[in-house]
């Protein structure tokens, strides 16, 4: 019971619903310190760190994309090159195919011309060997026919001038029969 | 700090606890009574003020883009206050409220906590000097807005006049008024108060009530072990109301903002 009527008599020493004018002053200055700190070296890096977090997702997926669009074209540029390339060697096989044509059209030509050459000149040589055999066999002709008719006749046609006109005339008219 | 540890051990404990348990001796100078500079008060809103300031420096001294354990922890902190109290009260423009909102909240949800934190064992925020602070920078803080929102006439005008009928503006007029303007910061603070004292008182109670049956008769022994185990449910309770009690000062706070920059009712 005493000490009831104490605590009740302390009750007037404080009044909890009036504040300490010095608590207040040490904790305005507390907390000012404790928001100058945090709101200035701490959330505002917060908050960009959560940006910088938001771009490198979003640059992540723009890159991606740009990958995606990046490989997507060289695709493209690749089965173009190999069209490109497809009708590239067929025109080329068309090409070296025409010029084996052309080649062999040539070589055929060319063996062509060759032979005809060889024959040509086979023609002339016999051609040439005919009149050099006529011409020696005129002359040997000749000797032999006036050796012979000397013979024959026993008098020497050493003259010149007759001996030609005679063997000439001979021989003309060897040639006249030999034409008829 | 050490007052209530000195009573328990001399076990003459006066009981009932009255409201002069909440007004302890100075530390500096040692025992002196009203002296109230360097008190378990003040020294426990300082070691608050250092232990959030350390605790978030060192967290964000380096951040990376993939967070650390403890950087993460104080992104989620602050993500909480930012996302589920500053946005969704206020919308887009709460972000820039949200570090204010974020450093108010640790605050006082770290100096509640001193309530049950053994040693500490009461909340500065039982002397309504601090909660009164915080209550007038809220209070502060909403006018100031909705004045540089508005307009200094326009705000008051869509403060104070409802869109009612005008028959009954006189009635609603001064009811606005006294709710807006006195009752708001005096229910802000007195919330957090009272919430913290009865907290204390409540514990003191159970704990020295303990004591003073068993010191009156041995006998009542058992019924001293009950109140003590009260004392353990109570604090249980009391975890309970610290965070409540941060988050509804917090968010009370984030929607007196609101209604300060909201175009109509």
């Amino acid at each position: 019971m005493l000490f009831l009527l104490a605590a009740e008599g302390g009750e007037s020493d404080h009044n909890p619903i009036i504040p300490i004018w010095q608590e207040i002053v040490v904790g305005t200055v507390a907390f000012a310190v404790l928001c100058f700190v945090l709101m200035k070296f701490v959330f505002p890096r917060m908050e960009q760190t959560f940006q910088a977090r938001v771009d490198a997702i979003e640059g992540g997926i723009k890159r991606a994309e740009a990958a995606q669009a990046e490989a997507n074209q060289l695709l493209e540029q690749y089965r173009a090159q190999l069209a490109e390339a497809r009708t590239d060697a067929a025109k080329i096989r068309d090409d070296a195919r025409a010029d084996a044509e052309g080649i062999r059209q040539d070589i055929l030509a060319k063996a062509r011309e060759e032979s005809d050459r060889v024959i040509q000149a086979g023609k002339d040589a016999l051609a040439a060997e005919r009149a050099t055999i006529v011409r020696e066999l005129r002359a040997e002709v000749g000797t032999i026919a006036v050796d012979l008719a000397s013979k024959i006749v026993g008098e020497s046609l050493a003259d010149e001038a007759r001996r030609k006109g005679t063997v000439d005339r001979f021989l003309s008219d060897l040639e006249s029969t030999g034409a008829r | 700090m050490f007052g209530q540890a000195n009573v328990l051990a001399a076990g003459q404990a006066a009981f009932p606890p009255s409201v002069d348990d909440f007004y302890l001796p100075a530390i500096l100078p040692w025992g002196a009574e009203n002296a109230p500079w360097f008190t378990k008060f003040t020294l426990m809103v300082w070691i608050a003020v250092g232990v959030l300031i350390i605790f978030f420096l060192a967290t964000y001294r380096k951040p990376q883009l993939v967070p650390t354990k403890k950087q993460w922890l104080a992104e989620s902190i602050y993500g909480f206050v930012r996302n589920n109290i500053s946005v969704d009260m206020i919308g887009h423009q709460g972000v820039r409220f949200a570090p204010y909102f974020t450093t108010l909240f640790c605050f006082v949800l770290l100096t509640n906590s001193f309530a049950i934190i053994p040693f500490f064992q009461i909340s500065p925020n039982s002397h309504i000097a601090f909660p009164a602070i915080l209550a007038v920078i809220s209070y502060v803080l909403f006018n100031y807005i909705g004045i540089r929102h508005h307009g200094f006439g326009k705000y008051f005008k869509h403060a104070l006049i409802p869109p009612a009928p005008w028959y009954i503006l006189p009635l609603l007029i001064p009811i606005e008024a006294f709710s807006t303007f006195i009752i708001r910061p005096f229910s802000l603070a007195v919330r957090l108060f009272a919430n913290m004292f009865a907290g204390h008182m409540l514990l003191l109670v159970f704990t020295l009530g303990g004591f003073a049956m068993l010191n009156a008769n041995a006998w009542l022994a058992p019924v001293s072990v009950v109140s003590w185990v009260m004392t353990v449910a109570l604090t249980l309770l009391e975890a309970l109301v610290i965070v409540l009690q941060a988050y509804v000062f917090t968010v009370l706070s984030a929607s007196y903002i609101q209604g300060a920059l909201a175009e109509e009712h």
